[in-house]
């Protein structure tokens, strides 16, 4: 039997769950680390790992963790399918395969000089989290840090012990609902109207995008409407993937593979593929 | 410390800045400031629509009743934003309810006597409803946005 | 180059054979040109000619007993170096705690001769290398099979109805990726086999056959054989400009068009030997002991192959049919630096609804942006 010379990058590691923490009546948080013990790999705002459960299936999941921590790999987990059900059904300890970490990576240090605009809808959150965190490692490399968020509706709004901290460490947090009740007293509205009332300057801004396609295609459009060039508003796609190697081919976007050549691509670099229905 | 005038107020918000003098005149002569505490209402559904506000700051809460429901929260203004056009199109009637989500400190325009200056200046009428159409369009593409549900998922009950 | 006579090409083959490999070659079975093993010229399609058109595959007899008188038939080598099911690894899991995963040993570790390969498919073998071999992650599972092979190549002497090497740039022949190459001249019922060698193995397995070394005659009768075949293409593509045209033109009304007609079966997908995309399925045994994660063919015109959200992103067939077409004609080239057609003609020959890639592509040339 021929032994592989490398390791095949298609064999998970498994990693064991640490902590779990439910976030909303779906998504959970998962807090793992290396069953093998050791460091959890190097990790860049912006990546994900693919994420196996045992005889159920693979899938994609962003990394929402510090990358300046190697102690743990976070992972928050939507159930959208039978995979991600057998993920959230996990108890602590319980252990799941993970390869990665693979794709392209926020460019929060190129942004430093400027100001950071992070925009995020619904769980669109949690792939840009690990930004923030970076940002916030070198706070004062940036004039502005602001993080415009909207969700469905309160009961959906993801880390929300954590915004407050973060409008403590000179972040401009706006938070919107699309839909809410009495019990809600902040903007309701979708995201882009957050645009308008954000202070920055867009000739010196970056901006981040992540949520549903819909909402990152008004959003990263209002973004550049209020000025800030499509080479700096950058969107973090996604797409069905099996092998997350540039091998399986179900991750094309026209050109590119979302799992290699993304997930992060410039606004410019997929404008005009973002308009062609079922592309 | 000097009391700002109105004009030197309205020359501030995006929505006014670059109008000629003598129409930020005009538009200044028929307004007032306006405060309005936690939970007290700008207008109420059905209500005669006569005036026009620039939120200078709090915030206010586009609101309609649903029986069974209670109050449905449609949308919310913050500073800058201006709110009211009903006061344009007959029949000045406002459609919804405001209440101010915060303390409210708001511009107040005379929207009966803009009406009546602008039919008699059409240059005035003409920027006036060049920028209420434009805060008009801006805001119909927000709600049509809202009405996507973009973070609803399928699978959702 | 040295001229191979029937027993020096009887022993090319048991020279293979002897060096611990098995022989991989066309043979006929169910009306067709199939790859099997072959355990000598003896089982080879003798005689053997095809007639192929859109929607259309026919064995005929010839009137001679060339061994290699056909084109190529609805298979490609990518089943032996890319399976259509493979296992990536096993686990096991000891309650929730505990998983092991297990790299699944290899399925076939005997070294292979392909024997007959086209220059089309010599093409097609080195774009499936730049996917699994060139890009940023090897796949070691290909890597070791691709390691494996040895290839005999054949110069094509007859052109396929819906071949159109010529037009990409692929045939008809053989200028690399081969170990020996051989051209079959058929005369007054006589048969003789050019042979060249593409490396040194090859070489060194010519060197010991009985075997003369090549007239002039002959060398030029090779010559003439290919070209002939060069000059019978039975399809033309014109690739000047296709990137960028079909980038530009994805709202064309022939996409409607063909759509009316594609019934995404996806035989163009399997019989292509460039069509690489896969799925992956899981099973656990009974007991839920035991999970097996493996690696299955898929093809892009499946409605799930692309999804988001929990829904379909190519639900209609038009999407998907300019999916297949722009990757193949397209967008291949921003991935992989060049075009992923080899003008092999198959997804032509195999298509049921007989929708022709290079009668579409001339049809958005038309009227095009």
């Amino acid at each position: 039997m021929a032994e592989p010379a490398v390791a095949s990058p298609y064999l998970p590691e498994p990693f064991r769950i640490r902590r779990r923490r439910r976030e909303t009546a779906d998504t959970w948080t998962l807090e793992l680390e290396p069953a093998a013990g050791g460091d959890v790999f190097a990790f860049e705002p912006g990546q994900f790992t693919m994420v196996y459960a045992f005889g159920a299936g693979e899938v994609p999941i962003s990394i929402s963790g510090d990358p300046g921590r190697r102690d743990r790999l976070v992972h928050t987990v939507r159930i959208a399918g039978a995979t991600t059900r057998a993920i959230c059904s996990l108890r602590r300890g319980g252990t799941l395969g993970i390869r990665g970490p693979y794709g392209t990576a926020w460019p929060v240090r190129r942004a430093e000089g400027g100001d950071l605009v992070i925009a995020a809808g619904g769980i669109g959150l949690a792939p840009l989290r690990p930004a923030i965190y970076a940002a916030l490692a070198r706070r004062e490399a940036f004039d502005r840090v602001v993080l415009l968020y909207g969700s469905r509706s309160p009961d959906q709004l993801l880390y929300p012990g954590e915004l407050e901290r973060l409008r403590a460490r000179s972040v401009d947090v706006h938070v919107t609902v699309d839909r809410a009740d009495e019990s809600w007293n902040g903007p309701v509205g979708v995201v882009t109207t957050l645009i308008e009332r954000a202070r920055f300057d867009p000739e010196r801004a970056t901006a981040l995008v992540c949520g549903p396609e819909v909402m990152m295609r008004f959003t990263a459009a209002g973004l550049a409407a209020a000025g800030i060039s499509t080479n700096r508003v950058f969107l973090s796609l996604e797409r069905n993937m099996k092998c997350a190697l540039g091998q399986c081919g179900r991750c094309q976007f026209g050109p590119v593979f979302v799992c290699g050549d993304g997930p992060v691509f410039p606004y410019a670099a997929v404008e005009r593929l973002l308009t062609v229905p079922e592309l | 410390m000097r009391i700002r005038t109105i004009e030197e107020l309205l020359v501030e918000t995006r929505l006014f800045a670059d109008l000629a003098e003598e129409h930020l005149a005009t538009i200044a002569g028929c307004g007032t400031t306006a405060q309005f505490g936690e939970g007290e209402y700008l207008f109420r559904e059905g209500d005669a629509a006569d005036t026009f506000y620039v939120i200078r700051s709090g915030s206010v809460a586009l609101e309609t009743h649903v029986p069974g429901r209670g109050p449905a929260r449609l949308t919310t203004l913050h500073d800058e934003d201006v709110l009211g056009w009903s006061w344009l199109f007959s029949p000045y009637r406002w459609h919804f309810d405001a209440r101010a989500l915060q303390p409210v400190r708001a511009l107040a325009f005379d929207g009966a006597c803009l009406r009546q200056k602008a039919a008699d200046d059409h240059d005035l009428g003409y920027e006036l409803m060049r920028r209420f159409a434009e805060v008009i369009v801006s805001r119909l593409q927000a709600t049509r946005m809202q009405l996507l549900d973009v973070y609803h998922h399928p699978q959702d009950g | 180059m040295k001229l191979l006579e029937q027993p020096a090409l009887e022993g090319l083959l048991e020279a293979l054979v002897e060096r611990g490999f098995r022989l991989v070659g066309p043979t006929v079975a169910d009306g067709a040109i199939v790859y099997d093993e072959i355990r000598s010229a003896a089982d080879l399609p003798a005689g053997w000619t095809d007639e192929q058109d859109a929607g259309t595959y026919r064995l005929k007899r010839r009137d001679d007993d060339a061994l290699f008188g056909y084109a190529v038939g609805p298979q490609s080598w990518k089943r032996l170096l890319h399976p259509p099911s493979v296992t990536l690894f096993r686990a096991r899991r000891n309650g929730e705690a505990e998983l092991e995963v297990l790299p699944e040993p290899e399925e076939e570790p005997r070294p292979v001769a392909f024997v007959g390969v086209r220059s089309c498919d010599l093409h097609a073998i080195a774009k499936l290398d730049r996917v699994f071999l060139g890009g940023r992650y090897v796949n070691p599972a290909y890597e070791a099979r691709r390691g494996r092979v040895f290839v005999v190549a054949v110069n094509c002497g007859v052109a396929g109805g819906t071949c159109f090497c010529v037009s990409m740039g692929t045939g008809p022949r053989a200028t690399f990726g081969y170990d020996v190459v051989l051209t079959e001249l058929v005369e007054d019922g006589r048969r003789g086999y050019l042979a060249d060698a593409g490396s040194e193995r090859g070489a060194e397995l010519l060197a010991g056959l009985a075997a003369r070394e090549a007239s002039a005659e002959e060398e030029a009768e090779g010559e003439r054989i290919v070209e002939r075949t060069a000059a019978s293409m039975g399809r033309r593509l014109e690739t000047a400009g296709l990137p960028e045209l079909l980038a530009r033109n994805r709202d064309h009304p022939r996409w409607d068009d063909v759509a009316e007609r594609c019934l995404t079966c996806g035989n163009c997908t399997m019989v292509c030997p460039t069509c690489f995309c896969t799925t992956v399925e899981d099973v656990t045994d009974l007991t839920g002991v035991e999970a097996e994660r493996r690696q299955v063919w898929d093809s892009c015109f499946t409605l799930d192959f692309s999804y988001l959200h929990g829904g379909g992103v190519r639900t209609t067939p038009k999407a998907r049919y300019r999916q297949w077409l722009t990757h193949k004609l397209g967008t291949w080239h921003a991935q992989f630096g060049e075009s992923g057609c080899v003008g092999c003609g198959r997804c032509i020959t195999w298509c049921p609804a007989r929708i022709d890639i290079t009668e579409e592509a001339a049809a958005l040339r038309e009227d095009a942006r």
